[in-house]
């Protein structure tokens, strides 16, 4: 695989060192010559100087024969630019961009990037893991499709304990796909009555999640 | 650029929001602009929506970043649909492949070359 990394900063330098180790061929395209000249002694001639968002530099690069370009610069609207030129006008299969704000991670999407990656999402991500009282933990998320799959933990006083499935009135667009009671799997038919402590995973269109964690769990 | 551009505007009767992250760019609008000021950068949705664009007939990005125009350009056209968008792109490269991909760019270096051209030999 031939693959340029954009932007030489610690994430796009660290990343351009793990894909060289695991045997890619890689490139790293950074705009100051001294962090060039400083990446060239460390990892040998994988670095070009130039704008990753200037179409000569992209070509100088070999753009057009690249499997995947990502971009690591600490600036959104440099990743945006950089990965639409690959995608557009050099054709490369697969971009992927790191965002700094958090929103731009859907945005990007939209706006024709493969894959855009959030460290503060991540770490948002991992957070919620960890608390997982009154909250819908994110189990996965089927990104184009805008369908979360999430997990309830009952606390005792849940709006939902006593009831069948079928009394549930869930939001449109979600449905209870398991109930995990004593580490066992329960499957999830309309007579099933939820307990205290049962582990109830669920998928909802995005925007119901918080119709669907009042009805799981009650209004935070 | 962007505050020569809101005075005409504004002077003209239209309804015109400037969006500028420095406080300090908003004292080159005159004293008599009648439109809005917001504070923040323009690639950032939450500011857009601050600054009215989901109901907005033009969006102009004239900052001095090309990326950051062609960004925030297409953040109006494909996020909030405003009808009509137009992005400052210093490089003519950039230029003519965001025309390919439907975004309106508006270019100073080919203008003005165009224009020395002419004031070096003339009009054709």
């Amino acid at each position: 695989m031939y693959i340029i990394v954009v932007g030489g900063g610690k994430v796009g330098y660290y990343l351009t060192k793990e894909l060289l180790e695991q045997g890619h061929e890689a490139l790293l395209i950074e705009r100051k010559s001294e962090r060039v000249d400083q990446i060239i002694e460390e990892l040998g001639n994988v670095a070009l100087k130039g704008d990753g968002c200037e179409v000569a530099t992209l070509e100088d690069a070999g753009a057009r024969r690249c499997d995947i370009l990502v971009t690591a610069t600490g600036d959104d609207e440099d990743n945006l630019v950089s990965c639409q030129l690959a995608k557009s006008h050099f054709g490369v299969p697969r971009t992927i961009a790191r965002v700094n704000n958090p929103k731009n991670e859907r945005i990007f999407r939209v706006l024709g990037v493969d894959v855009s990656v959030s460290a503060t999402n991540l770490l948002m991500s991992m957070i919620e893991h960890e608390m997982p009282r009154r909250a819908l933990l994110h189990l996965l998320a089927i990104k184009h499709m805008g369908v979360e799959i999430v997990e309830a933990v009952l606390p005792s006083g849940a709006p939902s304990l006593g009831k069948s499935l079928t009394e549930l009135s869930l939001p449109v667009d979600s449905s209870i796909a398991a109930v995990m009671r004593n580490g066992a799997f329960k499957i999830p038919s309309g007579q099933l009555t939820l307990e205290e402590g049962d582990e109830v995973i669920a998928m909802c269109k995005g925007e119901r999640e918080s119709e669907l964690r009042t009805v799981l769990l009650g209004s935070a | 650029m962007g505050s020569r551009l809101a005075n005409v505007l504004d002077s003209e009767g239209h309804e015109v929001t400037v969006v500028d992250r420095n406080q300090q760019s908003f004292r080159r609008l005159r004293e008599d602009f009648g439109g809005r000021t917001v504070l923040g950068t323009g690639i950032d949705e939450d500011v857009l929506v601050r600054a009215g664009v989901e109901g907005a007939d033009v969006f102009v990005a004239t900052t001095e970043g090309d990326n950051r125009n062609l960004m925030a350009a297409q953040l109006a056209q494909k996020v909030f649909d405003v009808p009509t968008v137009i992005a400052r792109t210093y490089d003519p490269g950039r230029s003519e492949i965001y025309e390919k991909l439907g975004l309106k760019t508006y270019c100073p270096t080919l203008v003005g070359a165009r224009l020395l051209h002419e004031m070096i030999l003339g009009k054709e």
